[in-house]
């Protein structure tokens, strides 16, 4: 199994172009520049399967299609490494490790769909990645691929840096859009879609540093190269991140549909200190829980949505039997009362409600029928605004409550955490 | 008052888009790097920069985490407590800085040193636990870790 998308990281000189180029870097862009039109890149990009890697899996050269091919005005990309939901951390790695991948990328994607100027929505935290990010991006303009006629082709392309400053909601397409228009990254309503109206009402495509780490791969090698790895509707390779109570956590490439109980048993290492596996969330703190005994599943968007949750960012929170659950829906809770943008009442009211009622059952406040109106308030917040973090909001409890009810039954008739050591070392 | 060189940068950044606006997330950022904070004052000045009124500044502010509205510290300390974070003993750290410092999450010490705040998840969740300081992660935290941190910093 090739690794292609981390073979490089942390060999000497990849984070610089000369690495990069050594590597094989950049070829892809010469390829498309000299031998493929623009339809024939976004075909290729189709055929491989290719679906985006920022925890919504929409088919990529399908979202590419959706952009006009003539239009009286300029077209915009935008690159979304606001990485943001939590337990993921893949997309630093290519940050930090070997930019110059998902910059090519970006200015293939931008050839493909007509867009001459592009934003790297980067999240304000990641203040080490955006130096290093600037200085790639540098680079690529001094080698002269990006600026004005790129290799004699005649098309141009300019990347800038954006600067988020702390908003998982900016994660959001259309927040993201918002953010970078110089808003509050409060998300619209859709339709109308980005394609057709997204940065200053231009067609927009907004993709993850992944997907757009993937494509000089998938151009270089073909898609039907791509469509050889993975499963039939989940190709490629992906970077899975594994925290929480294993004994190897870190950053992980492999290919989707990969068994979740071998990355987390042989690739990290098993279960820390000789305990036993408790609960695994599988994508990223929105997708619902797995308790110990629905792991043996493989890590692609159907196996994963058939077992009651999803693959979001394949970012694997493992929980030992330490863990108390409780604390888990507060923590969780907590994180999505705090990111509601508040334009929507069900969101904005129905998060602070699960929050506040998941901290009284802690608290040894809760009563029994908490249980259900837990269900109740989450089940009022899914489908009913302008975008998926009340779904997010509402997926945690709901899964944490129809799989550890005991736990949570425990809690309100004792009044107390019946594992006091829980989350500490 | 904007430095400046702040102002050039903010004239710099205005360059890369078609409408002033889109360079407010930049500006602020600008404000705090050579003030710490964004103060009533900035966001006025931020606001005749971009031909804005100042609450549509003010309101962009108050929205986005990273941005202090009161003064903090030298070294203003984030400590992460979301989910594989909070695994890891990530409140441990949080309890462990309170005692050595003397206080709450929220608070300052005495001499501006440090602030401590909580945060939501920065991204380092196979490195747990951890915080950001300015600039910087501190990764794979423990008590000599924050120990040695701490004293490094004045």
């Amino acid at each position: 199994m090739e690794r292609y998308l981390t073979k490089n990281f942390g060999k000497p000189n990849a984070i610089a172009m000369a690495g990069y180029l050594k590597h094989g870097g950049y070829r892809a862009l010469r390829k498309v520049l000299k031998k493929m039109e623009p339809k024939d890149v976004v075909e290729e990009v189709k055929d491989s399967g290719l679906r985006g890697r920022g925890g919504a899996g929409f088919p990529t050269g399908l979202k590419w299609s959706f952009m006009p091919q003539e239009t009286d005005g300029p077209k915009y990309i935008a690159c979304n490494a606001d990485e943001s939901e939590p337990g993921t951390f893949k997309d630093r790695e290519f940050l930090e490790k070997e930019p110059q991948m998902m910059i090519e990328g970006l200015i293939i994607s931008a050839y493909a769909m007509g867009v001459n100027t592009c934003y790297i929505y980067i999240r304000g935290e990641y203040a080490t990645q955006t130096k290093i990010l600037q200085q790639a991006l540098a680079e690529a303009y001094e080698k002269k691929f990006l600026g004005r006629n790129i290799l004699g082709s005649g098309f141009d392309c300019d990347i800038y840096v954006h600067r988020g400053a702390g908003a998982y909601i900016c994660g959001e397409e259309t927040g993201l859009m918002e953010s970078i228009e110089g808003k509050k990254g409060q998300p619209r309503k859709k339709p109308p879609f980005p394609a057709n109206f997204g940065l200053w009402g231009r067609p927009t495509t907004v993709n993850n540093v992944e997907t757009f780490a993937q494509v000089p791969h998938i151009i270089n090698k073909g898609a039907s190269w791509f469509r050889g790895i993975g499963t039939e509707k989940s190709t490629g390779n992906t970077i899975f991140g594994v925290s929480g109570h294993v004994n190897k956590p870190g950053a992980y490439e492999l290919p989707l549909g990969y068994g979740l109980k071998d990355l987390i048993y042989k690739d990290a290492g098993g279960i820390r200190n000789g305990r036993e596996l408790k609960a695994v969330i599988p994508g990223g703190s929105s997708v619902k829980v797995l308790p110990a005994d629905r792991i043996d599943v493989p890590l692609d968007h159907d196996s994963l949505t058939n077992a009651g949750s999803s693959l979001g960012t394949g970012a694997v929170i493992v929980m030992d039997d330490t863990t108390c659950m409780v604390r888990v829906g507060v923590v969780l809770a907590h994180f999505y009362r705090h990111e509601s943008c508040g334009q929507c009442t069900n969101c904005r009211e129905g998060s602070a409600w699960l929050h506040q009622l998941m901290v009284g059952i802690e608290n040894g406040q809760g009563k029994i029928e908490d249980l259900d109106l837990l269900m109740d308030v989450a089940d009022s917040l899914e489908g009913s605004s302008i975008c998926a973090l009340a779904d997010a909001a509402a997926w945690p409890v709901q899964g944490l409550v129809t799989h550890f009810r005991d736990e949570f039954e425990e809690h309100i008739k004792t009044g107390k955490c019946t594992s006091p050591d829980s989350f500490r070392i | 008052m904007l430095s400046e060189n702040a102002k050039k940068e903010i004239e710099r950044e205005m360059a890369k888009y078609p409408e002033k606006r889109a360079v407010i997330l930049a500006a602020l950022h600008l404000v705090q790097k050579e003030e710490g904070w964004i103060s009533q004052d900035a966001m006025e000045e931020v606001a005749s920069l971009l031909d804005l009124t100042p609450i549509e500044v003010r309101e962009v502010t108050s929205f986005y985490t990273m941005f202090n509205m009161r003064p903090v510290g030298n070294h203003h300390l984030q400590v992460c407590t979301n989910l594989s974070c909070a695994l890891m003993n990530g409140r441990g750290v949080v309890e462990y800085i309170q005692r050595k410092l003397g206080i709450e999450v929220g608070e300052t010490t005495g001499d501006e040193r440090f602030t401590l705040s909580t945060v939501e998840c920065l991204g380092s969740c196979g490195t747990a636990p951890m915080m950001q300081i300015g600039d910087d992660y501190h990764e794979n935290l423990s008590e000599p870790k924050i120990d040695s941190i701490l004293e490094t910093l004045k």
